[in-house]
């Protein structure tokens, strides 16, 4: 029960993607790299939109393209896409459009809408039924390319950057949003991004991809300690918490962080390694965070290095190499790392 | 300086371009203005309900309306086959296609005589299998007007088509859409606009053909006797009943025109 893809795609342009993804029932997979580097390409050969030049894909053990035999059209795949800009059928009603691929699959015209009602209701459209895409907002639409995805029930579920569009005030509900939907989903998700925020809230395994070749794989976290070029350490260099928040005080599974705004409930907290600040003692004045650290590594980068620091939460600094000279940074070294309140991004999760 | 001034002098014309801009309007508008002052005013009631015009506009419009009707069933299929897909030699295609436009009528019914006639490369095993003669008959009428006002509306489809988004075709196919559905559904929809001015170019063209209809169709009252076949005949006999025609002619122009600009062609939807 795993969606398989081993696929090698050449254009004429001499660009050469080389992939191998494989993806576990309910699992979601972000694919993850900056412009050029494949991504949507990838995206197009699982969604059959475009042929692979060389290996295969297969869900379970049916085969959708291995050259120079096997090849499944699009719409004979169980596959769902969420589109990065949605698609939206602008001459059908939002309903017509959950209901298009039921229609187009033959389930009969009146059953087709009733599942599409009930699609939109559990993406909370329950008013918008019979609005059109355009006079919906950016946020609704997604909601309605994503009931319109999972309406067929796909084996298969593609996202394509379905965050980009939106602004960043909607991008934080939406993303929540998505990423219960998600959870609520047997099937197989890939999600493609350059979003490393979107990739970490939503994903369990980050998969990046610089010129058409992965560079790394494996669990977020995981990721963000341990990165293995300088791309992926800018991308996911990126301090990510699960905590619960009461005022402006969020407990974390290991320690607490005071944040900026105040927030209730569930929360993710993020904030980059560059804000982290190492002291050898513990500063005086204002610095609301700060909590003593051990260095558990030190990597050199282009221009910064990053140090792993173990402590109550674990965390990640980029400090400049001066620093290290300054501070005689070395594996074993104890010291005091301080975040500014201001500099950590909550949202609820 | 006064407002009014100032816009007058930011507004002036050079004069070598207003006044043949001006003799270019009246060419253009005085001929028509011409027909309407010459009209037999006080028997026009009589002379448009007469039975010779009745027939020869039913007529028109019966044939200009299946020409159009055959150009929407075969024309709309290749302007998606130009457009869309993938094939060898489009660009010599789309030129093939676009012929008729630039041909002079008249040897366009030549040429469809030399083909379908008693004695043509088809024609003569039509008329040998299945007795069907075409030239000079109604539905010779129906494929001279077809052949001469497709092009319109495969330019016209075609056009919309190349300016519709694939990807929502492409979205309709992972939605599990076939082609055709696809093409019914998405497709379309989204080019309605364009076939539908397509469509009223390529009737008015039909209902105004005249040398491909009189060269393939000849010229049978009742039968292929068309509308503008109509005036010509009666500008020899009856030069009134010829400005009564005429001015139903423009007429049904006039409205074609402005239910295009209305509808399509100033505001896009």
């Amino acid at each position: 029960m795993t969606l398989r893809a081993e696929l090698t795609v050449t254009r004429r342009s001499g660009f050469r993607l080389e992939l191998d993804l494989p993806i576990a029932p309910g699992q979601v997979v972000a694919l993850l790299g900056p412009n050029g580097a494949g991504k949507t390409t990838a995206l197009r050969t699982l969604a059959g939109l475009l042929p692979v030049t060389e290996g295969s894909i297969s869900l379970d053990d049916q085969v959708w393209d291995r050259p120079p035999s096997v090849f499944v059209a699009p719409e004979d795949r169980p596959v769902g896409v969420v589109f990065q800009d949605y698609l939206l059928f602008n001459h059908l009603s939002a309903v017509e459009n959950v209901a298009f691929g039921l229609r187009a699959r033959g389930t009969p015209r009146h059953e087709a809408r009733e599942r599409a009602r009930t699609w939109l209701d559990t993406v909370g459209l329950r008013e918008h039924h019979d609005t059109r895409p355009r006079r919906l907002s950016g946020g609704q639409a997604q909601r309605v390319a994503l009931a319109r995805a999972l309406a067929t029930d796909p084996g298969l579920l593609l996202l394509d950057e379905p965050l980009a569009a939106l602004d960043a005030s909607t991008r934080m509900s939406v993303r929540a949003e998505l990423g219960r939907h998600l959870a609520a989903y047997p099937g197989h998700t890939l999600l493609v991004t350059h979003d490393p925020l979107d990739a970490m809230v939503l994903a369990d395994t980050l998969v990046i991809i610089e010129g058409g070749r992965i560079v790394q794989q494996g669990p977020p976290a995981l990721v963000a300690r341990q990165p293995r070029t300088d791309y992926v350490a800018h991308l996911v260099g990126l301090n990510l918490y699960r905590g619960s928040a009461e005022g402006t005080v969020v407990t974390l599974d290991s320690g607490t962080l005071t944040v900026a705004e105040p927030v209730t409930g569930p929360v993710h907290v993020a904030f980059p390694p560059a804000a982290v600040s190492l002291h050898p003692e513990p500063p005086h004045g204002s610095p609301r965070n700060s909590w003593p650290v051990t260095v558990a590594g030190i990597e050199q980068h282009a221009h910064t290095v990053r140090v792993r620091l173990d402590g109550a939460p674990p965390v990640l600094a980029d400090v400049t190499p001066a620093t290290v000279a300054d501070l005689h940074l070395a594996p074993g070294l104890r010291l005091c790392a301080t975040v500014k309140a201001t500099e950590i991004t909550t949202y609820p999760s | 300086m006064t407002g009014r001034a100032r816009a007058a002098r930011r507004g002036r014309l050079p004069v070598v371009l207003a006044v043949p801009a001006l003799i270019g309007l009246a060419f253009l508008i005085v001929p028509l203005a011409g027909l309407l002052v010459r009209a037999p005013w006080t028997s026009l009631g009589e002379q448009l309900f007469s039975e010779a015009v009745g027939q020869a506009l039913l007529l028109s419009v019966v044939c200009a309306s299946l020409a159009t009707l055959v150009c929407l069933v075969l024309g709309v299929p290749l302007a998606w086959l130009l457009a869309r897909a993938n094939l060898p030699g489009r660009g010599v295609l789309r030129a093939l296609v676009t012929v008729p436009l630039v041909l002079p009528p008249v040897v366009g019914g030549v040429a469809l005589l030399l083909v379908l006639g008693r004695r043509g490369i088809i024609g003569e095993h039509l008329d040998a299998w299945f007795g069907i003669s075409l030239p000079f008959t109604t539905a010779g009428v129906v494929i001279a007007e077809a052949f001469v006002a497709m092009p319109f509306l495969v330019i016209s489809v075609e056009g919309a088509l190349r300016g519709a988004d694939p990807r929502f075709e492409e979205a309709a196919a992972t939605l599990g859409a076939s082609r055709w559905y696809t093409f019914r559904r998405v497709t379309l929809p989204s080019i309605a606009p364009g076939l539908v001015a397509g469509t009223v170019l390529c009737w008015a063209r039909a209902l105004g053909e005249f040398g491909a209809t009189i060269t393939f169709a000849g010229n049978f009252p009742g039968k292929t006797t068309t509308m503008p076949l109509a005036v010509y005949l009666a500008l020899e006999t009856d030069p009134g009943a010829a400005i009564v025609l005429s001015i139903v002619l423009l007429l049904l122009s006039v409205v074609v025109l402005v239910s295009l600009r209305d509808r399509w062609i100033s505001t896009p939807s």
